[in-house]
């Protein structure tokens, strides 16, 4: 019964930050609480993947593959209950998620501050609102664990954020909560559709994913139904033209913020659409996709263009998130197990080389108060290996083989070339645009004549620790993507199985 | 053979022994990244020995399963073969020789400043991804050799980044050579998609049961290789970036842009020539674009004032008569031609280093002059690697190649080709001694140091030699690997004039490249004072105004396109929702005024309406 223990460990983790910092302010000791619960929820999920079963399953059944559930009930007037279980999608997606807590946890270790206590129950509660996002299989529970999410990203936000551009962060964080909070709407309609559609053909209330999967609907309902789920989703990953907080957001939040935004906020909606959108109506995502698949090719462009225009540091990071979130939209909704396990591998080593470019920026701001790429230039030789790592990772956003996001990117596009080989040719275009605004990054930023001859504060300990372990993460997954890749297998199977059994299937 | 992943392996130690101690002495540095592509080399020359003593066939060596998806089984698998066996002795062993003189040059350059390890870090590591790029077994290995070398050669190229202009100039290179990989990748994903493999053994096995000749499908596959290929070698259209690429150290331009990454295109031909033999109308294309690249880059290279900008433009030409070759299915020859312009380009380069400290970092030819008297052994070099780019009779390495892929383009009855490759001889020549003479001779303007010690005097000694026929002597092991090509026309007398001719068409472009920049030189600057001459002159200078084209039709628009996004006007779009709040807001705000008279009148005003309405209806 590890499930539930996953759960509450950021959660218990959280109020012993705070409540050790009403007791005894100045401490270090909520850092070390956070780092603590951190790296046993890691502990936890590599128990998992090292003793569970994950391989392809031959017969894709009409339940769904669980490695472990958790169930009691909760509301059953309406068929909720409190319903956890866990695949190789999920165990994948819980690991990362512990990772880059630790990363986000060590990151914030002398950025912040102030109220350091209520910092960490906010980031710990993140966290949790996420485990519980990857682990929710009961629709309700899914939809509170989204909302959840919210509440303390947006005081990491508003609270701990940055200026930028003469905006102050509370207006960031707003317009994230805004977006985000208006599209949740929209996913719970659809899920009341859902369950009322499931009530009138048989009677039973239930808000149960695997009962749910059961429920034919056609006609314009489940265009209704499904749109809602895809622009919840869309919001979150973000799709163009449904990013705006996304900018701000980053750029506004602290490093630590930023880091699970890119890394972990933006895969639950990619795992919303895997785990729920594709498979509860798969006839209607089938023709969805050209759709789909046209917005990941605008946002593969404009998110190219428009990381490339921006003078803000951070800024251009996450605009570069959206253009490497189009290809994971063309994987999804291409369906072959090729491109699935591409878009698994995408996330993963997206979320570790945009956690490495957001810490280098964080350290930068530590060190030169500013992220306006105008006011740098010629860092190169001032920041001792500072510079090396930001090639590293730069060269990682942009594909570079060897990297993860190589193979993901690539998988991505091998795999649907079998499907719409057009698209696949567009969006390889897209590989000379990541190039040019990855390289301007490293240009504005580190080439040129420096502005001044004198070194800057060199990098510590832990902040070298932090960047090495996780370009050697990116690495690894570039030289040895099978690590993940036979964990997602079998879950991506079943994504492919039920988004195929529709007649209309091309491929 | 089971030693074969020592090769990659030894350059790769280097690399990260260096990147991750960048402070070393400089002695130690250079020990390091001399000594790995030393012992490289060694296990080279142990390959080879086994190699000719076994049995001349393929041998694979799986290192790890790299990723398997469902078909999608891609092994982290060397191959070797006689073709991948003359690419990676060039590598290591022109390689070898170039690290050593580099450990000369940079300690002269860098006068002990720091960056010495950072440049061997880079440089280790780029003959490590080149050894990965022909040994990979597969497409998509081979890509991940082809991007890092990508990587390394922009690090290069923008290696003294304090300069902007360098920091530009890899910019432009990797990024053009980029939309050059992206045809590379949809090529890629085509071929998976046709025979679901990239091993490259089974393609080339594969390919001629599925396809006939001049199957759309094989022209397509094709084309996107050869568009791979043209923007790694620097052919047209994708050719602006080399010139602009010597703003790195001179060893990079010798090792990168001359003797190893930029014949990596011809590689690839070669390597999948099964399927350029499916495709002739791009098979056609590739000798075309190899004919008009020798002729752009001989214009060009007349023109140069740069020393190291006109070897930038031979380099470019020489692979272009590469591209003939292989357009004219003399396979073996192009590599034949790519080994001996590996040798005497890395002398040239090396030497015009040697040439550039000793005149303390000057590189314009009309600056130097008169150098003969002072530096002997550069003279020397310079001789024999121009008598070897020219194709001088039978003392010069680059005859016996370059005459082969002359003769064989008109045997196997492509004329025109050999036309435009003789007039690109003749301009060989030329623009070679013109180089020489400027440098060499005439009135001194500039006092040299001659450059001292073993690291300096023996890379250009060994080069030299294998420069002269000596080196046309290494008959590279192809039997195996390409096909000898189409049946001749012609008989041998037929041969043995063409080869006369073109003799005499190279010493004529001596000479008259001695009668025109031998002396005072009057009627060159009588010509170039002409209003048409000075536009010609800068018209040949820029290489046919490409980069005056691009910037006009792709760069500009693209930053217009970025100027317009810097307000990202879709999420403006989602802003006018805020706006119509805040309207709305206004509106209602604007009667809570607080005057009571304003109050009174509304109160009013509301009370008749709804009388009214009560009444009326």
């Amino acid at each position: 019964m590890m499930l539930p223990w996953l759960l509450l460990i950021p959660f218990i983790g959280g109020l012993l930050c705070w409540q050790f910092e009403l007791i005894r302010p100045n401490t270090a000791m909520p850092r070390w609480i956070a780092l603590l619960s951190m790296v046993l929820l890691l502990v936890m999920a590599l128990f998992l993947w090292v003793s569970g079963d994950y391989s392809l399953s031959q017969v894709v059944g009409n339940t769904p593959d669980w490695q472990s559930q958790f169930q009691l009930p909760w509301i059953d007037a309406f068929g909720i209950t409190f319903h956890l279980a866990l695949d190789g999608l999920s165990l994948i997606m819980i690991t990362l998620t512990g990772l880059l807590g630790i990363m986000a946890v060590v990151c914030s270790w002398k950025e912040i501050d102030r109220r350091v206590g209520f910092f960490h129950l906010n980031l710990m509660w993140v966290i949790g609102g996420v485990v519980g996002v990857f682990l929710a299989i009961d629709l309700f529970l899914f939809f509170f664990f989204w909302e959840m999410m919210l509440v303390p990203m947006y005081f990491l936000i508003a609270l701990w954020g940055h200026e930028s551009e003469g905006k102050s962060p509370v207006s960031a964080a707003i317009k994230f909560f805004i977006y985000t909070q208006a599209s949740g709407l929209l996913m719970l309609v659809s899920i009341l559709g859902l369950v009322f559609m499931h009530y009138t053909q048989t009677g039973v209330f239930s808000f149960d994913y695997g009962i749910l999967r059961e429920t034919p609907i056609t006609g314009v309902m489940s265009w209704v139904l499904m749109l809602g789920f895809f622009i919840a989703f869309a919001v979150k990953l973000p799709v163009v033209p449904l990013h705006g907080w996304l900018p701000d957001a980053h750029a506004q939040a602290p490093t630590a913020g930023s880091v699970d935004l890119a890394g972990i906020l933006l895969k639950t909606a990619a795992y919303g659409l895997l785990r729920f959108a594709l498979p509860l109506f798969p006839e209607t995502s089938q023709a969805f996709a050209p759709i789909a698949m046209t917005l990941g090719l605008v946002g593969i462009f404009y998110g190219g263009v428009l990381a490339f225009a921006q003078t803000d540091i951070k800024r251009l990071i996450a605009c570069s998130s959206i253009s490497h979130m189009g290809f994971v939209l063309i994987g999804i909704y291409s369906g072959t197990l090729l491109a699935l396990q591409g878009v698994i591998l995408q996330m993963v080593a997206h979320a570790f080389s945009a956690a490495g470019l957001f810490m280098i920026s964080g350290q930068l701001y530590e060190r030169l108060h500013t992220r306006d790429m105008r006011q740098m230039g010629g860092l190169f030789g001032r920041l001792g290996a500072l510079p090396g790592f930001a090639l590293a990772f730069v060269m990682a956003s942009l594909g570079m083989p060897g990297t993860g996001n190589f193979i993901g990117e690539f998988l991505i596009l091998f795999g649907a070339f079998d499907v719409v080989p057009w698209v696949v040719v567009i969006a390889s275009a897209g590989l000379v645009l990541s190039a040019i605004y990855s390289l301007i990054l490293m240009h504005r930023v580190y080439w040129g004549p420096p502005r001044e001859k004198t070194t800057i504060a060199r990098l510590d300990g832990r902040e070298y620790a932090m960047l090495l372990s996780t370009l050697v993460l990116t690495i690894a997954l570039g030289l040895y993507p099978q690590v993940v890749l036979d964990i997602s297998q079998g879950a991506m199977h079943e994504v492919r199985h039920w988004f195929a059994v529709s007649p209309s299937f091309a491929g | 053979m089971n030693i074969l992943f020592l090769t990659p392996l030894f350059p790769l130690l280097g690399a990260l022994v260096l990147a991750f101690n960048p402070r070393l002495p400089d002695r130690i540095a250079g020990l390091v990244g001399v000594g790995s592509i030393g012992l490289a080399a060694l296990v080279m020359v142990w390959l080879n020995v086994t190699f000719y003593g076994g049995a001349n066939e393929g041998v694979t060596q799986t290192l790890w399963q790299w990723v398997a998806v469902e078909d999608f089984r891609m092994g982290f698998s060397l191959y070797l073969d006689g073709l991948s066996l003359t690419m990676v002795s060039i590598i290591t062993g022109v390689g070898f020789l170039i690290h050593l003189f580099a450990a000369w040059y940079m300690r002269e350059d860098l006068e002990g400043g720091p960056g010495f390890a950072r440049f061997f870090a880079y440089m280790n590591l780029f003959v490590f991804s080149m050894l990965l790029l022909v040994l990979g077994d597969n497409l998509f290995l081979l890509y991940l050799g082809w991007e890092g070398v990508g990587l390394c050669s922009y690090l290069l190229i923008g290696y003294y980044y304090e300069n902007e202009n360098n920091a530009w100039c890899a910019f432009k290179a990797f990024i053009v050579t980029r939309i050059g990989d992206v045809f590379l990748a949809i090529g890629m994903f085509l071929l998976f998609a046709q025979f679901g493999t990239l091993n490259i053994q089974e393609l080339l096995r594969l390919a001629p049961e599925a396809w006939g000749r001049g199957d759309l499908m094989a022209e397509l596959a094709a084309l996107m290789l050869l568009g791979g290929a043209v923007g790694k070698s620097a052919q047209l259209p994708l050719q602006t970036w080399l010139a602009d690429a010597m703003a790195g150290p001179t060893p990079v331009s010798a090792l990168i842009h001359a003797a190893t990454m930029v014949t990596a295109g011809v590689y690839l031909i070669a390597r999948t020539h099964v399927i350029f033999e499916l495709a002739p109308m791009t098979l056609g294309l590739v000798g075309l674009i190899g004919m008009l690249t020798l002729l752009v880059a001989g214009f060009a290279a007349l023109a140069q004032t740069d020393i190291k900008r006109v070897l930038a433009y031979s380099t470019m030409s020489q692979i272009g008569y590469m591209f003939l070759a292989l357009g004219v299915q003399a396979w073996d020859v192009a590599i034949f031609h790519l080994m001996t312009h590996a040798f005497f380009k890395a002398l040239l380069f090396l030497t015009s280093g040697s040439v550039i400290i000793a005149c303390h970092h000057e590189q314009n030819i009309f600056k130097m002059g008169g150098l003969r008297k002072t530096l002997k052994l550069p003279y020397a070099c310079f001789l024999i690697g121009g008598a070897a780019l020219s194709a001088l009779p039978l003392i010069s390495a680059g005859f016996y190649s370059k005459d082969e892929i002359l003769w064989l383009a008109f045997d196997h009855g492509h004329t025109w080709l050999w036309l435009g490759a003789l007039f690109g001889a003749f301009l060989t020549s030329v623009y070679t001694f013109r180089m020489i003479f400027i440098v060499f001779h005439g009135r001194e303007q500039i006092h040299p140091h001659a450059g001292q010690g073993l690291a300096h005097h023996v890379p250009l000694i060994v080069l030299a030699v294998l420069s002269t026929f000596v080196g046309a002597m290494i008959h590279p092991p192809l039997e195996n690997v390409l096909p000898a090509g189409p049946e001749g026309q012609f008989g041998h007398s037929v041969q043995l004039m063409l080869e006369i001719l073109a003799a005499v068409v190279a010493i004529v472009g001596v000479g008259i490249a001695a009668g025109l920049f031998l002396g005072r030189r009057r009627l060159v600057r009588s010509l170039v004072q002409t209003k048409e001459g000075d536009r010609l002159w800068r018209f040949f200078n820029s290489a046919f105004a490409f980069d005056w084209l691009y910037h006009r039709v792709v760069v500009r628009p693209f930053l217009f396109i970025g100027r317009l996004h810097r307000l990202d006007w879709v999420n403006s779009l989602m802003n006018l929702w805020p706006g119509l709040a805040l309207m709305l807001n206004g509106l209602l705000s604007d009667t809570q005024s607080g005057r009571l008279r304003w109050y009174a009148a509304v109160m009013t005003g509301g009370a008749i309406a709804t009388l009214l309405l009560l009444l009326l209806l």
